[in-house]
């Protein structure tokens, strides 16, 4: 036997060995437990996967759970029979939780499965041997479990310099290993040499410490005997010279980096049990299914060592070794100095467990209460990793586990030699395991939070991608439709299909609308920016009319295109565009030139003597001349333009009359307003002359205009579309006279007030305009018969004609809702200023809603009547034209109507919260119009929908059947139709009287005054429900009947 | 005069100097967005669950940097606005009870049999933890799931439910001692302790 070098390791303790307690009596082996309690977790890294299942019969060493996934471990049966169950129980962990295990109940045989041995271990892959031990359910036993192929596997990353056992057992009361040595000498040595051929390290040394006498010396002979290269090394008793790290730094000297493992340096180390564990897989086939355990403390009678079972329950075993129960003070699994105190006696012994220590009050009395540090410096000298255990207190205790982490708190191996020597009592370990927990659990929880910005971070990427998938998918949907547009319409018009040409047109003369509408408005802005005289929007503004003004002439370029094959065609000849526009720029310096003047003038006036003002204003004057004549003479082209062309330059010149006419007329309003104000200045009064003139001539011209257009107009009044146009234009006519009428009305109003002088003028101004408006509306009573006529004669034409009446009579109905929406805005401005109710009657809007209302009531009898004329006739004119326009038309109208309806209901109900939420009484609700209008909005909508029903249906079949017979499909879904609608409506009703009984019973709730008014008022409304439930469940029955 | 000018001289010399070296620096260092963002972006606990009222844990840390509140943050708790107070260098305050509580860590279970497989949750969830198509089951990735809260409000037939994660053995971790308490004070007897006992 040769000595072997031992080194030394910093700190250490030396606590009261009490290991000879449990070394009395030989060997116990422990009779069979009512159950084994075998837990999935019984190593590092995942719970084992299961294979059986309750009920299922095992025998002794059967595998009852595999590895699930690396680092992990098989789980076998330790002795034969019945799986009653795999649940949650208590468990040999320091947090007394439970876990999931497998519940084996013995049946007393012992009955092994067929063993088989590993016998050509020697022959064997290195691979193979290592799966082999990992199925055999190989752990570390020594504390952590760590299973054993994996550590093996890591030991194989640099060749080994040596292959540590460890037997040093250094803990108090602990004998399991000293007792396995004697026991299973030389089980341990084949195993030794089994771990020797996987690793092949140089040396293989046996670490022991000096207090086991007698395993030493067998160990000794038996190597000796069998000539053995594995060493006995002989260590000093000191805790805790078993620590790995510890046994290494002491057999070699090496000091493991922080951070690092053991195979780092090339050393491996293996617990004895471990080896005979290898031994017993490798040589006997039998997996791991018992360990040696101590059982040992003051409360047991018999202290002894066990080889057990692993599974048994601890009371079983506490049980065999004579516990006795009213000493025992204190259970713990492991050694006094690093096991943890067990909560319940059931729980099982598992790979890991080396010693269960039953301790009496006095061997381990409940902790001291912990005092303060006295910075005495006996942890740093007893700490074996040369930390700085005060240190780490602070961090711990202040939670800053970054300084901790920089004062490698993780290279502690809790072996609390530090609590031990402690002399204020402070549990120092658990500080550092409660630090150490707390960084895993933030580094955790970090990686966590890493992984869920990742994700957010993708899922927001994908996002962004879909919504721009789906932007570029719009924009392309939208480009090409212009160019399908086109080609749809180049084909047909080369074919010269009508229609085609007709949608076209429609189209084109919605985009003028909208286009010339655009520059009157801009016109109008431009004016108004003249009279307040803002020079630069005036700049900006002539941009923006110019560039609409160019808009419009496109437009219309391109609608001379495509009039041609319209059926009706209107020339629009482009040498008039051009005058026209001269004109309209001419107008604009003109403008530009007067305000300039104007300004200038007015300056002049506040400074008299101002000679460069006079200059300026000569100047201006001037211009205005120039800018005068040239407007004169683009007016004289457009005239000659208007006059080479046909009736619409007519209508363009007589446009054009009327402007300067209404400009004329503004000012001569505001002259006259200056006038008023200042009733001596000469020069106004010559210039409101000069205006009165001016607007004069501008009459005499739009006269002339008219007559021109008249002219022009009459022959082409043979053709009903003419008929249409001249209505039109005679009703603007009218409208605008009317205007005339209630301005020189207002400003007749104004100069008696102000009693000016030219009261006369403005009188007989008054007249004039007043004859010219009834004149206009007699003008306009006469052709309105005359489409009459013509409709009678042509057939083809009517539809045409009928249409416009359509149209018309649409937009009648749109002013009269038009004018109910305003009559009722200014009602409600009325209410929101504080009017009283006698303010409001007297005033005259609640007169003119009435009045509106009533229009709009006649009108839309007149419509369901004219439109079902209008079907008849395009019925009749269906046999000549395909009808399907018509119908689409019809359907186009029904929807909108439709719209128009519900958007009807949702404003009454809108108006009917409002009026709630301004707190006033039910009373005022009810009196006011909104219920009504509610009801009859609903009453409409329900009308329409039974409408849209029937009428879809044949509108969405085939043109060819249309053309056979409109009315025919409609006729016979007629009855069903009106069925359904009456249902419907009965259906409306109940829920309406539900809806108003709920509300009821709300404002119950919430004004209890008018409980009584309020609870009769839902009766009469639940009776009204009732009626129509009943109502609604007969026209059921009717229509199931049919 | 002569020593006043050289002064002056070499003050402006050395201005020049070091006005060129800092400009340089800035140029050659310069350092694109913002960092101080991502620095309280990997201090928040990246739930995304918007109880702050921002949506997101980046917009909130941009919201910071922006001079919010840094209390604004349940899932962070306590511990997000000690580490937010030490960056930021502003004090520590306690968590604003107007955006929630600090909570155990919860993830979603969807009570599977009661699904209908509307997706509503799925669309919900901010990290894409919930598994499932149309009409199909759906399950959430326990892993995954933040315990955000946001997948229960859209749920129409209420089959969300939070459960708190509870320890098991692998999770489970040491209790801090008490530290120091009044009475680990009274250990040494003195004759004040008699007189208080008669």
């Amino acid at each position: 036997m040769q000595a072997f070098d031992i080194f030394s390791f910093h700190g250490g303790i030396h606590p009261p060995e009490n290991k000879a307690q449990s070394l009395q009596l030989p060997l116990g082996r422990p009779g069979l437990p009512n159950e084994l309690i075998l837990p999935l977790g019984q190593h590092i890294g995942q719970s084992s996967r299961p294979l059986v299942k309750a009920g299922d019969k095992v025998l002794k060493g059967q595998t009852l759970a595999i590895n699930n996934g690396f680092l992990s471990s098989f789980l076998h049966a330790p002795t034969s029979g019945t799986i009653t169950a795999i649940e949650e129980r208590l468990i040999a962990h320091p947090s007394g939780l439970s876990d999931l295990c497998v519940i084996l109940q013995p049946d007393g045989l012992e009955e092994w499965q067929a063993l088989e041995p590993l016998v050509d271990w020697q022959t064997k892959n290195r691979t193979d041997v290592l799966a082999y031990l990992s199925e055999m359910g190989i752990v570390g036993m020594g504390g952590a479990g760590f299973p054993t192929q994996v550590k093996l596997q890591g030991a194989n990353k640099s060749p080994l310099t040596h292959f540590i056992i460890n037997a040093a057992e250094c803990e108090p009361y602990i004998t399991a290993d000293d007792m396995l040595i004697r026991e299973k000498t030389l089980e341990l040595i084949l195993g030794i040499e089994v771990l020797q051929h996987l690793v092949n390290a140089s040396q293989v040394v046996i670490g022991i410490e000096d207090n086991k006498p007698t395993a030493i010396k067998l160990l000794n002979d038996l190597l000796d005997e069998r000539n053995s290269t594995i060493k006995v090394a002989v260590v000093p008793t000191k805790y805790p010279s078993g620590g790995e790290k510890q046994l290494i730094q002491l057999l070699t000297g090496k000091e493991v980096p922080s951070g690092q493992h053991p195979a780092d340096i090339g050393i491996l180390c293996q617990n004895v049990g471990t080896c005979v564990a290898v031994h017993d897989a490798v040589y006997l086939g039998k997996p791991l299914i018992s360990r040696f355990t101590t059982l040992t403390g003051d409360a047991l009678n018999a202290p002894q060592n066990v080889e057990v079972l692993l599974g048994t329950p601890v009371s079983h075993l506490l049980a065999y070794a004579e516990s006795q129960d009213n000493r025992l003070h204190r259970l713990v699994m492991g050694g006094p100095m690093m096991g943890f105190t067990l909560d319940s006696p059931q729980v099982p012994v598992v790979k890991t467990s080396n010693c269960i220590l039953a301790a009496t009050k006095e061997e381990l009395p409940p902790p001291a209460p912990e005092q303060a540090c006295i910075r005495c410096g006996m942890c740093e000298q007893a700490c074996p990793v040369s930390l700085l255990p005060q240190q780490l207190l602070w961090f711990s205790k202040s939670q800053e586990h970054e300084k901790a982490e920089h004062h490698n708190l993780f290279d502690c191996i809790e072996c609390g030699a530090c609590s031990y020597v402690c002399p204020s009592s402070i549990p120092l370990v658990q500080y550092y395991r409660h630090s150490k927990s707390s960084i895993r659990e933030a580094r955790e929880s970090a990686v966590k939070a890493d992984l869920a910005k990742q994700r957010f971070e993708a899922r927001k990427a994908r996002q962004d991608a879909e919504a721009a998938e789906k932007e570029a998918k719009r924009l392309a949907r939208q480009k090409p439709a212009p160019t399908k547009d086109a080609s749809k319409v180049a084909p047909k018009a080369a074919a010269s299909a009508a229609p085609a040409t007709n949608d076209e047109a429609k189209k084109l003369k919605v985009d003028l609308a909208i286009a010339k509408t655009k520059l009157k408005k801009l016109e109008k802005q431009l004016l108004s920016a003249q009279e307040n005289e803002h020079v630069e929007e005036i700049n900006n503004l002539q941009l923006q009319v110019t560039d609409q003004a160019n808009q419009v002439k496109d437009l219309e370029a391109q609608m001379a295109k495509v009039a041609p094959a319209a059926p009706v065609a209107k020339p629009t000849p482009a040498a008039q565009d051009s005058a026209s526009d001269e004109l309209k720029k001419a107008k604009v310096d003109l403008a530009l030139v007067g305000v300039k003047l104007k300004k200038a003038q007015k300056q002049l006036d506040e400074t008299p003597d101002d000679a460069d003002l006079k200059q300026k204003v000569a100047d201006l004057q001037a211009q205005q001349q120039a800018a005068q004549a040239k407007l004169d003479q683009a007016g004289a082209a457009t005239q000659v333009a208007a006059k080479s062309a046909p009736k619409p330059a007519a209508n363009d010149e007589l446009k054009k009359a009327k402007v300067d006419l209404a400009l004329a007329g503004v000012k001569l309003k505001k002259a006259q307003k200056q006038l008023a104000e200042a009733p001596e200045d000469a020069e106004l009064k010559q210039k409101v002359a000069d205006l009165e003139a001016l607007q004069k001539a501008a009459q005499t011209k739009l006269d002339q205009a008219q007559a021109s257009d008249n002219v022009t107009a009459k022959p082409a009044s043979g053709e009903a579309a003419a008929n249409g146009d001249e209505l039109k234009k005679l009703k603007i006519d009218a409208a605008i006279a009317k205007a005339a009428v209630k301005k020189v009305e207002k400003a007749l109003k104004k100069a008696e007030e102000l009693q000016a002088p030219e009261l006369d003028t403005l009188r007989q101004q008054f007249k004039d305009a007043q004859q010219r408006a009834s004149e206009l509306e007699h003008a306009l009573a006469n052709p309105n018969a005359q489409p009459k006529t013509t409709v009678a004669s042509k057939p083809t034409q009517n539809s045409v004609g009928t249409a416009d009446e359509d149209k018309k009579r649409k937009v009648d109905l749109a002013i009269a809702k038009a004018g109910i929406k305003k009559a009722e805005k200014n009602l409600a401005l009325l209410k929101e200023q504080g009017k009283s109710e006698a303010d409001i009657q007297a005033s005259e809007w609640p007169q003119k809603l009435l009045d509106a209302q009533q229009k709009l009531a006649q009108l839309e009898t007149a419509t369901p009547a004219a439109e079902t004329a209008s079907a008849k006739k395009t019925s009749t004119a269906a046999q000549a034209q395909p009808a399907a326009p018509t119908n689409a038309d019809d359907d186009k109208k029904r929807k909108i109507d439709l719209a128009i309806a519900k958007a009807g209901i949702k404003k009454a109900e809108k108006n009917l919260a409002l009026l709630k939420e301004q707190g006033k009484s039910d009373e005022a609700i009810q009196a006011s119009e909104w219920p009504q209008k509610l009801l009859e909005a609903q009453q409409k909508l329900a009308q329409l929908e039974s409408t849209e029903a029937p009428q879809s249906n044949p509108a969405k079949a085939k043109p060819s059947t249309i053309e056979a017979s409109t009315s025919e499909p409609a006729n016979d879904d007629a009855p069903q139709a009106s069925l359904a609608e009456q249902i419907k409506q009965q259906k409306i009703a109940v829920a309406l009287a539900k809806a108003q009984a709920n509300k009821l019973a709300k404002k119950l709730g919430v004004e209890p005054d008018n409980a009584e008014q309020v609870q009769i008022e839902i009766a009469q409304l639940k009776d009204k429900q009732a009626q129509a439930e009943h109502l609604l469940e007969q026209l059921m029955k009717q229509q199931e009947s049919q | 005069m002569t020593t006043v000018l050289l002064a002056i001289g070499i003050l402006v010399l050395l201005a020049l100097v070091f006005g060129g070296i800092l400009g340089y620096a800035n140029v050659r260092f310069h350092v694109e967005g913002d960092p101080i963002v991502d620095q309280i972006d990997a201090l928040l606990p990246q739930t995304q669950c918007g109880q702050c009222g921002h949506p997101g844990c980046r917009p909130y840390a941009e919201a910071i940097s922006n001079g919010e509140a840094i209390n604004h943050c349940p899932p962070g708790g306590q511990a997000t606005i000690q580490a937010l107070a030490d960056l930021l260098d502003v004090e520590a305050i306690p968590l604003d009870g107007d955006h929630g509580t600090e909570s155990a860590k919860r993830v979603a279970v969807i009570r599977e049999d009661e699904c209908i497989g509307c997706t509503k949750c799925i669309q919900a969830c901010p990290v894409d933890a919930i598994l499932g198509a149309a009409k199909q089951m759906h399950t959430v990735i326990s892993d995954e799931c933040t315990g955000c809260d946001l997948c229960v409000e859209p749920c129409p037939v209420d089959c969300i439910d939070m459960v708190e994660v509870g320890v098991n053995t692998k999770t489970w971790s040491w209790d801090k001692p008490q530290g120091v308490t009044s009475t680990s004070l009274n250990i040494i007897a003195t004759d004040r302790q008699t007189e208080a006992a008669h």
